[in-house]
């Protein structure tokens, strides 16, 4: 609704804003007394963008979530907002706003009082407040809640109204640190649908911490894979799952198996690391013929198979040694094989990713 | 844990004696302030109100009351600014010589009142009376302000404690600057800690002696002293227990307001 009564504005910003990144970090370093959290950071983040900071715990993207939000001041280094430098501004002088971990919903305001409080802030009439509240907590599907207190909400409705109230006051980016961390798994994968249309919806700018690379595939646009207070790669939720360009990404998105030394020579003739994911890899009879010209193929025995549900996990090892972890998906195509069948792998051979 | 019956029987004698030995005496207080002969014999046969009559319409009773009100009061006041700021800036700062602050804070509820006492006392007579500040209700209020501090204190610095600091962030997060912050969301976080702490304080202030004794000038009295000083007289015994049971029963409020202030942490 405000984007129609605002598009003949928005349309020439939004020339020049689909060339200025929401959000530019350039060169930025971090340190707490001897411990340096991030380690000299670029990282351009687009307009509309739903972007993930994934890395496990300590590996610094809770603290870039905390400096674009102006929460911790950077050591060195600058950060822009659309362009403009608000490095050193105040969290209450950034058009940017936060889904907490925790959510910090305010105890002693009821949700619809919570939702309003930035509103309020902003002098919007009480008759404005009202409706933008009204519409907020439909947004969320949660118009019956206004009038309660925080404590007597669920945890995913106090979720839901922490984003309702960060997202009420329109920023130009959203922050969400690990924000459905603390809910349980089939709550967390319903909310992970309904935050992807939310954002789709409002073309907000989403910035998205987490340390679940599941999640960080399932929702993202584009995904920065941080290790230990670098960036260790960014794109898009395919680059980084197909070709990874670091040990570290490969084994971090997902299993996957990581070959080197004689049997990385033998498939591709030189040293590299290799990463073959396990679900690319087919098993077959020794003495079947390759399916199709461009295979990779290696002998090796069953060692363990572990039933999943939709897929079987089957580890084998070559006779070199080399363990393989082989996913089959648990269709008409299954191979039924059994612990210590001795079986041909094989796998394309563009599967085969350079690390 | 489960107890023997022989063990639960021993405890609970042990908890009543404790309870009568404490509670006993005041009763007794109560009780005597109705009792005709003015030597508090017992048994008692006569009652009176007599003694009530003449609490109510003593001129010294009076004028002390009206200096403990004073005195509590304006420390109670001094107490929850001062302790509200220290325990805000203890608990959100991070600054050089924090621990020690820390420690000269609460040390005066634990120094001796007397030690107390005799320091301010020295200082008032000695360094601030050849400036113009001698010994008066000011001095008082000073003495009392120095460990009714500690209460609000404690209080708040034990809820700040436990108050999530992400609300604060949230609050500048969504535009507010430090100050709207702190009225909008951190105050009202610990508004019945900082409540709980001025009624303990202003009860502190109310019933104390010693530190008053000290800081005092000659002639002023607060409700304490004055019994204090009446207790020994053999015809105002009778009104010294009507004061000490309207002081039991009035003390009463503010330690039960504070108990459930502190209860009822977080709605």
């Amino acid at each position: 609704m405000q984007a129609t009564a605002a598009s003949g504005a928005a349309s020439l910003v939004s020339a020049a804003a689909a060339v200025t990144p929401a959000i530019s970090l350039q060169n930025v370093v971090k340190t707490f007394g001897e411990f340096t959290a991030v380690k000299g950071l670029d990282l351009d983040i687009r307009q509309g963008e739903f972007f993930s900071l994934l890395g496990p715990s300590g590996s610094g993207k809770t603290t870039v979530l905390r400096m674009i939000a102006g929460f911790e001041l950077p050591s060195s280094g600058r950060i822009d907002l659309a362009g403009r430098d608000v490095t050193r501004k105040a969290p209450f002088e950034r058009d940017v706003n936060t889904v907490f971990q925790d959510y910090a919903l305010f105890p002693h305001l009821s949700v619809a009082e919570n939702v309003g409080y930035g509103l309020k802030l902003r002098r919007t009439s009480r008759g404005d407040r009202r409706r933008l509240v009204a519409e907020a907590l439909e947004m969320i599907r949660l118009p019956h809640v206004a009038d309660r207190l925080p404590s007597q909400l669920s945890g995913g409705q106090r979720q839901r109204v922490a984003l309702a109230r960060a997202l009420v006051l329109r920023p130009q980016v959203l922050l969400l640190d690990e924000p459905l961390g603390a809910l349980d798994k089939q709550l967390r994968e319903q909310m992970q649908v309904e935050l992807k249309q939310i954002q789709r919806t409002v073309g907000i700018t989403f910035v998205f911490v987490t340390h679940d690379q599941e999640e960080a595939l399932t929702l993202s646009d584009r995904v920065a894979v941080f290790n230990e207070g670098l960036v260790e790669q960014v794109g898009t939720p395919e680059d980084l799952y197909e070709r990874p360009s670091s040990r570290f990404v490969a084994s971090f998105l997902g299993n996957t198996n990581l070959v080197e030394g004689e049997l990385a020579r033998g498939l591709t003739g030189s040293d590299a690391l290799l990463s073959i994911r396990p679900e690319r890899i087919r098993i077959r009879q020794p003495d079947e013929p390759l399916e199709a010209a461009g295979m990779s193929s290696v002998e090796a025995v069953i060692e363990e198979i572990v039933y999943t549900g939709p897929s079987t996990r089957f580890v084998a090892r070559t006779s070199a040694g080399q363990k393989l972890i082989v996913q089959e998906q648990n269709d008409s195509r299954a191979s039924s094989a059994h612990r210590g069948d001795r079986v041909r792998l094989e796998w394309s051979s563009r599967f085969n990713y350079t690390v | 844990m489960r107890l023997s019956r022989s063990a639960k029987i021993t405890l609970r004698i042990f908890a009543a004696a404790v309870m009568a030995a404490i509670y006993l005496p005041l009763l007794l207080v109560i009780v005597n302030s109705f009792n005709a002969t003015t030597s508090g014999a017992f048994p008692i046969t006569d009652f009176t109100t007599r003694w009530w009559e003449a609490a109510f319409t003593n001129e010294g009773v009076r004028e002390a009351l009206w200096t403990s009100l004073r005195v509590a009061t304006v420390a109670t006041v001094i107490a929850l600014l001062l302790g509200a700021m220290i325990a805000f800036a203890l608990s959100r700062y991070e600054f050089f010589g924090k621990n020690t602050v820390n420690l000269l804070v609460v040390l005066p509820i634990a120094l001796p009142g007397i030690v107390t006492g005799v320091a301010l006392n020295n200082t008032f007579k000695t360094v601030l009376e050849p400036l113009g500040i001698g010994l008066g209700l000011f001095s008082v209020i000073v003495g009392h302000a120095t460990f009714c501090i500690v209460m609000v204190f404690n209080n708040v610095q034990a809820r700040l404690g436990r108050m999530n600091r992400g609300l604060e962030e949230a609050a500048m997060d969504m535009g507010a600057n430090v100050i709207r912050a702190f009225f909008t969301v951190t105050l009202p976080g610990f508004k019945s800690a900082f409540l709980a702490g001025g009624l303990l304080a202003f009860a502190l202030s109310f019933d104390e002696i010693v530190v008053t004794t000290f800081t005092a000038p000659p002639g002023t009295e607060t409700l304490p002293i004055w019994i204090f000083n009446n207790m020994a007289r053999p015809n105002q015994a009778p009104v010294v227990n009507v004061i000490a049971a309207v002081l039991v029963l009035l003390s009463m409020i503010p330690v039960y307001l504070s108990q459930r202030m502190t209860g009822d942490d977080r709605k």
